[in-house]
């Protein structure tokens, strides 16, 4: 039973970030899992941090991952927010469906 | 701790939260009290951040230098220019809301902390304190599909560019134990020492950032953003978030990465490159003007990129003065926009601007020297702006950048010449609606600025030029 080193934190976050970012880019479903996309890219952030600050034996990154907590938690709020606008005006959240203006 | 030195911050937070409150308690119609307070607020702190001393304060975290106040008061004057050209568009529009300025002015707090950060942490503080502000300001018109739209993508690219920008963020802390840019530079002294992990992190940081300029191939979401949110949001934001943002690039990549300037040199070039080319190219085909100077900024921050790339403070004082021009004459080309309604609705054709010479004569010459100095004819704003930039790249030996500039800026320049060509040769529409006068205003004077710059260009090369010192030392 090998102990676990910072090496396996760094591939389950960098695993973490590969997940997140191809649930932006290949999700054709929902607003709604892109949102749980990029809150999984800031947990794998989070667990960088954390894991470099106790491998460093230094705050600095525990203190950044609880400013990323906040700041995640406000911008999903906003985040759905905005799916709320869409919605109203749109009456559906499917990713095919904004293409409004094209790019 | 040393507090004092991030008073203009804390002071413009305050006065924020106080207009907010006034605007709650004011029950009817105090978007215009609360706008004109938050000009005030503005003024006010432009004041304080010129008269203010310069240092470190809040262990290291946070700086006030020269490089710092000059690109503070840009982003003051660019929000402040985006605010005046709002109040009567907010109010023909239905979306006059006292919300709106005190948008803008959290977004500008954010603005001003990414400017002085002087850490990795300061850094995410302000430019997530910006972002914030700036998702709800794109999707404002709220009844709008299109603004929901904008907001939608806007919300989604800029929060993967944050993720990622916080991602290298964690692995330059994880492979250099700090996250001061001091003590970043001091660590990175020998730059072959520098392990993979970090480099993998600068890049990140990089990629981060270079969604925020709308750099190439991270620029997908500006066209949308641009078209779709209402034409004073799109003010602010080719304004104000370009100039901080790129004040953070030159800052993070000018001091901490200074020494690693070989590491990324080649990828800004790309960035550069692609951003001129594409700039230059899609915007031809565009039919909506708002569109089009969303390709056209994606342009200007190309050229502003080959300061950086330049990697030295001449390749600085080049952006410097770069974002001083762009921010004006964008300002001034959006407030033509602004002008473009007919019976109180905004039209955005390209062609609806056909017949503005005979029935519009100021106008269309205004938007005439827009067009001339954002295409780089010479003696106007835009071309010495470029000329700056491209001397310092081929001081540095970068003649293919420059050369590659001046081809992009050519081709560039067909599609300004072409409005100029709709306005005075094609056969003239119906006249636009009276223009109000703030908006004549912002551009008179913002045309002044960009006709008459060549007589006296000292003032803002000078503080440019004392600014950029403060880089790549």
């Amino acid at each position: 039973m090998t102990a676990v080193s910072l090496n396996h934190y760094l591939v389950v976050s960098g695993i973490l970030l590969v997940i997140g970012v191809f649930g932006i880019f290949l999700n054709r479903k929902n607003v709604i899992v892109i949102l749980m996309a990029i809150e999984l890219i800031l947990l794998a952030v989070n667990l960088n941090l954390v894991a470099f600050s106790a491998v460093l034996n230094d705050l600095t990154g525990q203190v950044l991952a609880m400013l990323v907590l906040t700041v995640a938690a406000a911008e999903a709020a906003i985040g759905l927010a905005i799916v709320v606008v869409y919605f109203r005006n749109r009456g559906s959240i499917q990713v095919e469906d904004v293409n409004l203006m094209k790019g | 701790m040393n507090w004092t030195l991030a008073l203009p911050e804390i002071v413009l937070a305050c006065l924020g939260m106080a207009i907010l409150i006034f605007g709650v308690l004011r029950k009817q119609e105090s978007t215009q009290h609360a706008t004109m307070l938050t000009i005030g607020a503005f003024l006010i702190v432009g004041f304080l951040i010129a008269t203010r001393q310069t240092g470190f304060a809040f262990h290291g975290q946070f700086v006030a230098d020269a490089f710092a106040t000059f690109n503070k008061e840009l982003v003051l004057l660019g929000g402040s220019l985006a605010l005046i050209l709002s109040l009567d568009w907010n109010r023909s529009q239905g979306i006059a809301r006292f919300e709106y300025p005190v948008l803008v002015l959290f977004a500008t707090v954010g603005m001003l902390v990414m400017v002085s950060a002087s850490n990795l942490m300061t850094l995410y503080l302000g430019l997530e304190l910006q972002s914030l502000a700036l998702y709800v300001l794109a999707a404002f018109a709220r009844d709008n599909l299109r603004s929901a739209e904008a907001g939608l993508k806007y919300f989604v690219l800029s929060g993967l560019a944050s993720g990622l920008l916080l991602y290298g963020v964690s692995l330059v802390y994880g492979f250099s134990g700090t996250m001061d840019f001091q003590a970043l530079h001091a660590a990175l002294m020998k730059p072959a020492a520098a392990p993979t992990g970090l480099i993998v992190g600068v890049v990140f940081v990089l990629v981060g950032l270079a969604f925020k300029v709308s750099a190439v191939p991270f620029h997908m979401w500006t066209p949308d953003v641009y078209e779709g949110a209402p034409t004073p949001v799109t003010v602010f934001f080719a304004t104000a978030p370009k100039v901080a943002a790129m004040a953070l690039l030159l800052r993070v990549m000018g001091t901490s990465f200074a020494e690693l300037v070989p590491a990324w040199q080649l990828l800004v070039v790309l960035m550069s490159i692609g951003s001129m080319v594409l700039g230059a190219l899609a915007a031809i085909g565009q039919t909506n003007i708002k569109r089009l100077m969303a390709y056209s900024s994606i342009g200007h921050m190309g050229y502003a990129l080959i300061g950086l790339a330049v990697g030295t403070s001449d390749g600085v004082r080049g952006v410097l003065v770069y974002m001083v021009v762009y921010v004006l004459m964008t300002a001034g080309t959006f407030a033509c926009i602004l002008a473009m309604k007919r019976d109180g609705r905004p039209v955005e054709q390209i062609s609806d601007l056909s017949g503005l010479g005979t029935n519009d004569p100021g106008l269309a010459l205004a938007l005439s020297v827009f067009m001339f100095s954002l295409a780089g004819i010479p003696l106007m704003a835009g071309f010495f702006a470029k000329l700056y930039i491209f001397l310092a790249a081929v001081k540095s030996g970068l003649w293919t950048l420059a050369i590659i500039g001046v081809l992009a800026s050519v081709i560039g320049a067909f599609y300004y010449i072409r409005i100029i060509k709709v306005m005075y040769f094609d056969p003239p529409a119906a006249a636009f609606d009276r223009r109000p006068p703030a908006l004549s205003f912002v551009v008179a004077a913002t045309g002044l600025f960009t006709a008459f710059f060549f007589l006296f260009p000292a003032p803002v090369v000078d503080a440019a030029e004392l600014a950029s010192r403060v880089l790549f030392r």
